[in-house]
This record gives C-alpha cells, structure tokens and sequence, in this order.
C-alpha cells in the first residue's frame, strides 16, 4: 500500500526534465518569436529594443504577393507529397512481399541516405541535373536532345529534390503498416468476388491507411516550410515560404517579419493536419 | 447436372525447392467429389491437402492437371469468378467491417440490390446460429462466434461448393465437437458440397461422407469412414487412423486371399491380404487394431498366447501392452463393462488373445 502512494507523489517528478527541456527549448523560444511578431523592425536590422507593439507586418502578409507565396509553398508541398506517396507505397509493397533475407537489405538501401549529410545529397543531385551532369550528357548522347535541357532552378527541380529529400520519411510509415497487413484478408476479398483493384480499394487501402496518414504528415509539413533544397535546386528563383522566412532574418534583417510569416505558417499547417488527421479518423471506421 | 462436384484429373503442384530442383506439393492427385457430399481431405501438415483446397479455390494454379468444378474446366480462372467460396483458418473476418459488413461483402461484390442483400445476411446469421449480431465488430466476437460469421458470409453466396481450411483448430475441444455437429447440420440444411481439410482423423470420421487420406502430396486411400478405419490399404492410413497393432513378418503361405504369416520365427498369423497378389517370403506387415483383440484367461483355438506387461486404466477402456513372441508385442483394449473392483487381467498373467478372423489385415506397404 504505501508502496503505491509512492508511486503517485514520485510520478510528476519524472516529468521534471522533459518538462524543463520542452519549456527552455520550445515555449520560451515560441514565446519570443510570438512577441517579436508583434513589434517594430530595428533601424539597424533585427528587432527595436525595448518592443513597441505594431500589427503592420501582419498587414503586410495579407498582401497577393505573399500570400501567393503561401499557396504556391501549399502547392509545391502536395505535390511532393502525392510523388512519395505514390511512388512510396508500392515501393513498401514490394518489400515487404520479398523474401526476408532480402528485406532487410532493401530497407537498408532506403534508409542509408538518413545517414548521408542532407546537404551534399541535394548538392549530388544538382550536379547529375546539370548542362554538363550526367543526366544531360545520356540524353545528348543518345541523340534524344540537341540541346542540354534546363533541368535546374525551375519548379520541377525543386519539387524533384525535396522528394528526393523526403522519400524515406514516406516509405518507413507504409512499410510498417503494409507489413503488419493480413494478406488473407485480401484472399478472402477475392474469394468473395472482389477482383484485385476491389480487393485493394475496399480491403487493403483502409487498413493501412494510418502508415499512408503517418507518412503524408511526416512529409508535408516539413516540405512546406523547406528553404534549403529549394534555395539550391531552384537558385533564389523559386520563391516559397521557407527561403522568404529564412532571408528575413538573413539579408533582409526583418526579425518581425520573418516571425510573423513564421507564425503564420506554423498556425496553416497545425490547423491543416489537425483537419486532415479528424477527416481520416472519420472514413476510417477503425475501433 | 453434371455427374460431379468437383473433379481433380491428375493435378500436381510444384514449388521451387531453392536448391535449384522441385518439390512437389501435390502428386498426381484424382479426385471426383459428388454433389452435395461432405469430402474430407485428411493427413498430417505438409501432406498438400491445403494446397489442394486453395487450387481449387483458385489462389493456386496446378503445375500440372485439370481441376473441373460442376463439369466445368477451371484453367486459369481467378478467385473471383469461381463458384466457390472458402471459410478460412485464421476466419480471415474484414476488421474494419461490422459482421454485417462482412457478411454482405460477397452479395455487394455481385451488385445485388440493398434490401435482397438485407435480406440474405440475416438469413445466414440465422442459419449459422447468430441472429441479432449484424452491428458487432469482429474484435467483439468469441473464436466460436467470429468462426460462424465466417461460415456465414462464405455460405451467403450459395456457392456450388463450400472449401473448409482446418476452420474447427482454434476452439477448445467441446465447442469444437458441437461445431462439428452443427457444421454437419448446415451442410445438410443447405445441401452444398463441402470439401473439409483437417489433420484430426476423428474428426474426419465423424463428419465426412468421403474421406481422402493424403501423404506427401499423394492420395493414399479414398473411401468411406468405415472403409478407411476397418480397411486401410496401407501402413501410413493403418497408422494415421486410430491404432494399430504392427507385426513384421514374411509371408509363409497364401491360399484363397488368406496370407499366412510368420512373425519373429515363431509366431504364425493368418488374416485377409489387403493386395490380391502376394508371394511366399515377401516381407509384410501383420495388422489388427486394439479394440478387435479379446483376451482370455484359457487357451481356444487359433489364440496367440502371450504374457501381460502393461495394465493402463484409461476409464473407458483398459489397455493391455501384450508380449507375444520374443520380438512384439501387442495392445488390446478391452472396455471396462464392470465396475472397478472386477478383476481385468493382471501384470505378468498369461493370455490368450483372440479376434474375429476379417478385422485384421496383411499389409504390404
């Protein structure tokens, strides 16, 4: 008996340093940036200390050019995600059916770019797109083109690094709930009259559907607010929320600024994947 | 109508090994199944008698052979367009689906209409015993219940034949002996041919028509229970099936079907041979089952003494293990038919083992 009191008084003290962690890491620093959001641009650059209160720079934001960027950011990043998705979940498909010796070597091959610096991977892949890479170069070569194509600083490029980026972040969720996926339900479907399309549409797409729900989610909100692949693959001429925030607390020195898109952003895709997340639930129908 | 169910024309089925050769799951397997029976195939794992099931389902296709399914030949026909339906081991229930869900599965897969759809799943809860049951979740059900939803949604779709994969192996032993009873009782109630694979003889004898006895692929013995139990061609079904008592030996004389049989040197036995072509000196297997044997105090004719080693109480019966000659020994089991302080035999007494002249047999193989 006392031993179970304890536990309750000791509990809460376990919770001490994540807590501690959490505020000093995440609510101060949210706070701050909240704040700054809020005050005047320093004449300098930065923020004017002590903090004078403005609404201006949330004004500015609800201006087309901005909020085109905004959707055209919201565009960029669907796009992707639909591509990891699509190209994902038959990728899990198939690893998952293979023999187990060979499993495991092929969710080493789709892990192992984790392990590769982010940056040199994207800087590699402009290099192979390039007018001398060697994408180019086949194509020159076979004769399929006359001319070396303009595969950079375009929105294709973009798009096609951070896939590039983001694909093992799709492929682990699905794998994991393709794998735990019982394939006698889909006998079963056929066995009843489904052909396959049925089978999978009806049976097998619910079902694993949460590892499709986790990966969406897993791409789409850090893709959104990406600013290096589409700094290096698009050369500062496509233009998303990512490298805007990012030049307003580099070169432009506009710390309100940037904390109000920041922000901004930050309150699009909590309230997105929070809608996302309860429509899921919904067309679900799981217990 | 055509003359059978199901027909399996020399069907064999191979698999790689991995080692570069073939592993035949199923040899050369012919079946004919008639309509409206209850055919088992029975044998232990890895004897093909799933795999067979799942070709005629259709989520194999034979290596080799022709399966026909009310005379019609099944090729390369998918799952879907087949006349048959499959309750699953593992029932195979859709989770995300409510009872009624699953059992409306196959009705909405053919388009038919809301209320016939209705309609047929209350009848076949009915019919499977679980009325009321449609808004249930599968997570929700007992093993029994979750295995009669499965039945259900399979029979819903009056197939031509119902396949059974070992549905009875994962309930406890008295629900599954009331299930067997009730499984019996549907298949008659709907007179659909059912083909039940399972590894539990007693079972097979309980409920089939037919049984089919298979072993590494091949059909061993084909015939009714009582066939299969009081005939069987050879060593593995006389195994298989119940218990047996073996006796090595050659042959020392063979007159009118009769094979005389010298065991151990010194032991002379005399049954029906279970092939009609046997020679002198050929090395066969001497064959009686322990229920057939009766003992006795006093010596009759044509009795084979021996001396008691073993006295097992099994309550219903008592099982005595029988030293016969220097080499064998034999079981005999005798039914308690008195009360415990009746004397049976005792350790170490001598015997006389007795059996009616046509309940043992001279097995070749």
């Amino acid at each position: 008996m006392s031993g179970r009191a304890e536990h309750r008084s000791r509990g809460p003290l376990i919770v001490v340093p994540a807590a501690i962690w959490l505020i000093l890491f995440f609510t101060l620093p949210l706070l701050i940036v909240v704040a700054i959001s809020f005050a005047e641009r320093g004449r300098a650059g930065g923020v004017r200390l002590p903090l004078v209160f403005t609404l201006e720079y949330y004004q500015r934001l609800v201006d087309p050019l901005y909020l085109g960027i905004f959707w055209s950011s919201v565009r960029i990043a669907l796009v992707v995600t639909l591509a990891c998705v699509l190209v994902g979940y038959p990728m899990a498909l198939f690893i998952s059916r293979v023999a187990p010796r060979r499993r495991n070597a092929m969710l080493l091959l789709v892990i192992i770019p984790f392990w590769t610096n982010f940056l040199v991977r994207t800087y590699a892949l402009k290099l192979l797109l390039s007018a001398e890479g060697v994408v180019n170069n086949l194509l020159l070569g076979a004769g399929l083109v006359e001319a070396p194509l303009d595969l950079l600083f375009n929105n294709f490029a973009v798009v096609l690094g951070l896939v590039y980026g983001y694909f093992p972040f799709a492929v682990l969720p699905m794998y994991a709930s393709i794998e735990k996926f019982d394939m006698t339900l889909v006998e079963a479907a056929t066995d009843l009259g489904a052909n396959l399309r049925r089978a999978f549409l009806r049976i097998m797409l619910p079902l694993t559907a949460p590892g499709i729900i986790a990966s969406v989610i897993l791409v789409f909100v850090p893709v959104v607010g990406a600013f290096i692949t589409p700094d290096i693959m698009g050369g500062g001429k496509v233009e998303m929320i990512g490298t805007l925030i990012n030049r307003q607390f580099g070169v432009a020195r506009n710390w309100p600024f940037g904390s109000a898109m920041s922000l901004a952003l930050m309150l699009m895709v909590v309230v997105g994947v929070i809608y996302y997340l309860r429509s899921s639930q919904e067309s679900e129908r799981l217990i | 109508m055509t003359d059978y169910a199901v027909e399996l024309i020399d069907v064999t089925k191979t698999f790689p090994s991995g080692k570069g050769e073939e592993i035949a799951a199923v040899d050369r397997v012919s079946l004919s199944i008639k309509h409206g029976e209850f055919f088992s195939l029975l044998g232990p794992s890895g004897c093909g008698k799933t795999t067979t099931l799942r070709m005629i389902a259709g989520f194999e296709l034979p290596t080799r052979g022709e399966i026909r399914i009310h005379g019609k030949s099944m090729g390369e026909t998918p799952p879907y367009h087949r006349r048959v339906n499959t309750v699953f081991q593992n029932y195979a229930l859709f989770p995300h689906m409510t009872v009624y869900g699953n059992v409306a599965f196959g009705l909405e897969m053919d388009r038919a209409p809301r209320p016939e759809i209705r309609e047929r799943v209350s009848e076949a809860l009915r019919l499977v015993r679980l009325p009321g049951m449609e808004e249930r979740r599968p997570k929700q059900l007992s093993g029994g219940q979750q295995q009669r939803v499965a039945l259900a949604r399979a029979l819903v779709k009056q197939p031509a034949v119902l396949l059974l994969d070992e549905p009875l192996g994962a309930l406890d032993l008295k629900l599954r002996k009331a299930m067997q009873i009730e499984l019996k009782h549907i298949q008659h109630a709907v007179g659909i041919t059912f083909i039940y694979v399972t590894h539990d003889q007693e079972e097979a004898l309980t409920m089939s028509d037919r049984i089919a006895v298979m072993s590494e692929g091949q059909v061993l013995q084909l015939g009714t229970a009582a066939e299969i139990y009081e005939s069987p061609a050879s060593r593995f079904v006389a195994d298989f099936i119940g218990e047996t008592n073996f006796l090595d030996g050659k042959v020392e004389s063979f007159r009118d079907g009769q094979a005389t049989v010298l065991v151990d040197g010194t032991l002379r036995l005399t049954a029906p041979s279970a092939v009609p072509d046997i020679k002198i000196g050929q090395p066969v297997t001497f064959t009686v089952r322990p229920e057939k044997i009766g003992l006795h105090s006093d010596p009759t004719d044509r009795a084979v003494s021996g001396q008691i080693e073993e006295v097992v109480y099994i309550g219903t019966d008592t099982r005595y293990l029988v030293r016969v000659s220097e080499g064998s020994r034999m079981v005999a089991r005798v039914q308690n038919v008195g009360s415990a302080d009746q004397a049976g035999f005792r350790q170490a007494e001598k015997v006389y083992l007795t059996w009616e002249p046509d309940v043992a047999r001279i097995l070749t193989k």
